[in-house]
């Protein structure tokens, strides 16, 4: 009896595994046969759907911390200004904006004709009101701390705002994009209204969210052409990839380059630089990485082309310091080869250092990013090379927030930061005095460069200042900075219009639908 | 009947003898390095060069499967060890003695099973780093349940056999009675024990791996290749396959030892 049981076992996992080698070929079937259903039922009304990986988190903007709700209510709402490809402002509710010499006063002329989701007309009010909410004057609470630089607000006409802020501060403009809500309007969390080119139609907690095209969205050129937008939430990647491949959804924004090469040809891809930086963080504070000769050291031993090779699958942009050249305005060009890949000059610096029988450490990372964890192991193959002994310990992604992130307790780590708009929000994090700086960089010159590039106004001035900070975070090796992965949206075909930005934004009202019939 | 079962010993010696051959020889020798990486040869199929393909890096995965091999019977090894002496302490004791200490452990050892097993190792890894020895301890512990209560169900039964009432009466204490006379003959029971909890230990370390919990990388497990094979399951099947095969035939292996053992025993 024991060893029939053992022999059903034999045979189920056979069965097991000749099911999996033949669900491919299924698919592909079933793929081809849905998607015929749905271009013909679409027919008239179009519908985009896309596949969400996190739950919304609050539908009132100024509610929502989260990445993924922010970009899908983007296009709920209208800001100021707006985002192009480059990172270059472009009008929106405000139609210009002049900023007084003193550089403290900025005054918004604003668009006229525009009407939120709800039917209110769009005037100085709005924008007096929802500023005033940001940086907290009447409530006495600010509810974006990059907003508390406003001391006051003043409605000159309808169509006439001056912000009076605090200090100079040259980072301010950029984050005009934030969402202009209609005054008096409670109901943001349940039935969000703004004045962007989708109104908010249904949420389905743990489901969908559905945004409809607005009909009378401001821009003329700009009015959407997709009919109905519908967010499925989809946390499993995995799952994401088979809908896409069985129809059931026409987008994957953020797809993984395996599942690029799974899906093949059946899908379209719009990849680039997503302005992100991955680095292996080193701990400045601590022996050894207080020597500059040993930064510099362990910098020349990595080789990041082969580390962009093997862990995104050559779908990366070298860096060199803390910027990615998704900013062009702002990056300086020429630093990604400052440590070319030399060992014999690793073992000289080390030497120099007083290494020269090398060191170890540990590299904590966090388990839930396969990818920091996969560029730890090629790291720590790099270094052994030049007799750095690297010692690996993956931690839950919580416990690293808390003691890496908050604590800076730690040796070195690899993460990577997500995509800013403000220079100073990605250079910013290595001054000296900034709360967040974990990896505990201290040097006058940069923190001297980053008050400069703050207080001017002059914005070539101000883009030359980030660029001299970007020089002294790769000359003194603050951190090995690896690379920004490109980001991709996959598609079904017949889809088009999606663009990159340098923060995660979805430009829906671009976006096309055709159909081969 | 006696072919069939015979059977079942040989093909578990074979496949756990073969698995064992492997680590042993991996302390020696391996093709290659298992943690050198060859980015140049990433993601290749099995060839001559590469018997079982390589991996992600580019390295060997037969070296690494023979590396994990000594990661598999470590673990297997050392938390059936720790498993199986609490549980010899507790169930003896329980078994022997009855009564309220029978009441006693039993009721911590129930306890203990409502919490599931791998629950209880996350926790511990959350509380502590993951490392080696905290993924052996979780694992040990796991099995002390079960351990506790095949050995006192031997005690229970055992003390009423006459010889042990012999040696009673005879004036032997507690502690001869029941290490000298009952425990050498409760020991089939516990070997079968102990092939099964290896098994179940190997697969809670690939389990632990694969949550990224366990052994910490670059050092080889099949659990932890199991999880950094999954994302090439389109693009090098072999891959996951290979590894997905070898914890199968581990754990195949010392279930069908134990069912052997058992009807091997059950015959006499």
């Amino acid at each position: 009896m024991r060893f029939n049981q053992s022999l059903v076992f034999i045979i189920l996992s056979a069965l097991l595994i000749l099911t999996a080698c033949g669900s491919k070929e299924e698919g592909e079937k079933e793929t081809s046969e849905k998607g015929k259903v749905q271009t013909s039922s679409q027919g008239e009304r179009q519908v985009l759907r896309i596949s969400m990986a996190t739950e919304v988190d609050n539908l009132d903007p100024y509610q929502s911390a989260a990445t993924d709700t922010g970009s899908m209510m983007d296009n709920v709402f209208d800001g100021l200004f707006d985002t192009n490809e480059a990172g270059e402002l472009e009008p929106r509710l405000a139609t210009d904006v002049a900023v007084s010499e003193d550089g403290l006063t900025y005054t918004f002329t604003l668009r006229e004709g525009v009407t939120f989701h709800n039917g209110a007309k769009f005037t100085a009010k709005d924008v007096v009101y929802s500023y005033d909410r940001l940086a907290g004057l009447t409530s006495g609470e600010p509810l974006s701390s990059k907003f508390s630089v406003i001391s006051s607000i003043e409605a000159k006409s309808d169509t006439e705002v001056a912000v009076v802020l605090k200090e100079v501060d040259s980072s301010f403009l950029a984050r005009n994009i934030v969402a202009i809500l209609p005054e008096g309007y409670e109901e943001q969390s349940t039935k969000p209204v703004g004045a962007g080119p989708f109104s908010f139609k249904q949420y389905d907690a743990g489901q969908q969210l559905v945004l409809e095209k607005n009909e009378n969205y401001y821009l003329t050129d700009r009015v959407p052409t997709v009919d109905e937008v519908q967010f499925k939430i989809m946390p499993d990647s995995e799952a994401a990839l088979l809908a896409l491949q069985a129809g059931d959804i026409d987008v994957i924004p953020g797809i993984s380059e395996l599942g690029i090469q799974q899906l093949g040809n059946a899908i379209e891809v719009v990849s680039g630089p997503q302005n992100m930086v991955q680095l292996m963080a080193m701990n400045n504070s601590i022996e050894p990485f207080t020597n500059v000769k040993v930064r510099q050291a362990i910098n020349h031993a990595i080789n990041k082309d082969v580390i962009i090779q093997t862990v995104a699958e050559g779908k990366g942009t070298k860096l060199g310091s803390n910027f990615s050249p998704a900013m062009d305005f702002f990056f300086q060009e020429g630093l990604d080869d400052h440590y070319p890949y030399d060992i014999e000059q690793a073992k000289k610096l080390l030497e120099e250092a007083g290494y020269p029988e090398g060191f170890s450490f540990t590299l904590t990372v966090p388990s839930e990013y396969q990818f920091h964890v996969d560029t730890a192991q090629m790291l720590a193959s790099q270094l052994a090379e030049v007799g750095i002994t690297v010692t690996i310990e993956s931690i839950e992604f919580s416990t690293w927030l808390e003691r890496v992130y908050t604590n800076a307790q730690y040796e070195a780590t690899v993460i990577s930061f997500t995509g800013k708009l403000d220079p100073f929000e990605v250079v910013g994090r290595f001054v000296s005095d900034y709360a967040k700086n974990f990896v505990k960089f201290n040097d006058p010159a940069l923190d001297q460069a980053i008050q400069s590039a703050l207080a001017t106004t002059d914005e070539d001035e101000r883009a030359e200042f980030y660029k001299k900070a970007q020089t002294i975070l790769t000359e003194q090796a603050a951190s090995v900075f690896i690379m920004d992965p490109d980001r991709s949206i996959g598609m079904r075909k017949g889809i088009s219009g999606f663009k990159m930005y340098p923060i995660q934004k979805f430009n829906l009202e671009d976006v096309t639908i055709s159909d081969k019939k | 009947m006696r072919v069939k079962k015979n059977l079942s010993l040989h093909i578990g010696y074979v496949l756990v003898g073969s698995l064992t051959l492997l680590m042993l020889v991996s302390l020696i020798y391996t093709p290659y390095d298992p943690n050198q990486m060859f980015p140049d040869e990433r993601l290749q199929g099995p060839s001559m060069e590469h018997w079982m393909g390589t991996d992600n890096f580019g390295r060997d995965i037969l070296s690494r499967v023979m590396e994990g091999a000594q990661t598999a019977f470590l673990i297997g090894a050392l938390s059936v060890a720790i498993g199986l002496s609490f549980g010899l302490l507790l169930g003896s004791m329980s078994g022997y003695f009855g009564g309220w200490i029978d009441e006693l452990i039993m009721r911590l050892i129930d306890a203990m099973m409502a919490l599931p097993g791998i629950l209880f190792a996350i926790v511990l890894v959350a509380v502590f780093n993951p490392s080696l020895t905290i993924t052996i301890i979780a694992i040990g512990i796991m099995s002390v349940p079960s351990f506790t209560r095949i050995i006192r169900s031997c005690f229970v039964q055992a003390k009423e056999f006459d010889y042990v009432k012999a040696s009673k009466a005879k004036g032997a204490t507690h502690v001869r009675l029941m290490y000298h006379h009952i425990l050498p003959n409760s020991l089939s029971p516990i070997i079968v024990a102990i092939t099964l909890s290896f098994s179940s230990s190997v697969l809670a370390e690939s389990g632990l791996s694969y949550l990224g919990l366990g052994v910490q990388p670059p050092f080889a497990s099949w659990g932890r290749m199991l999880k950094e094979a999954q994302p090439f399951i389109a693009a090098t099947p072999s891959y996951i396959v290979i590894v997905g095969v070898v914890i199968t035939c581990m754990v195949l292996g010392f279930n069908l030892l134990s069912d052997g053992i058992r009807d091997a025993n059950a015959r006499k």
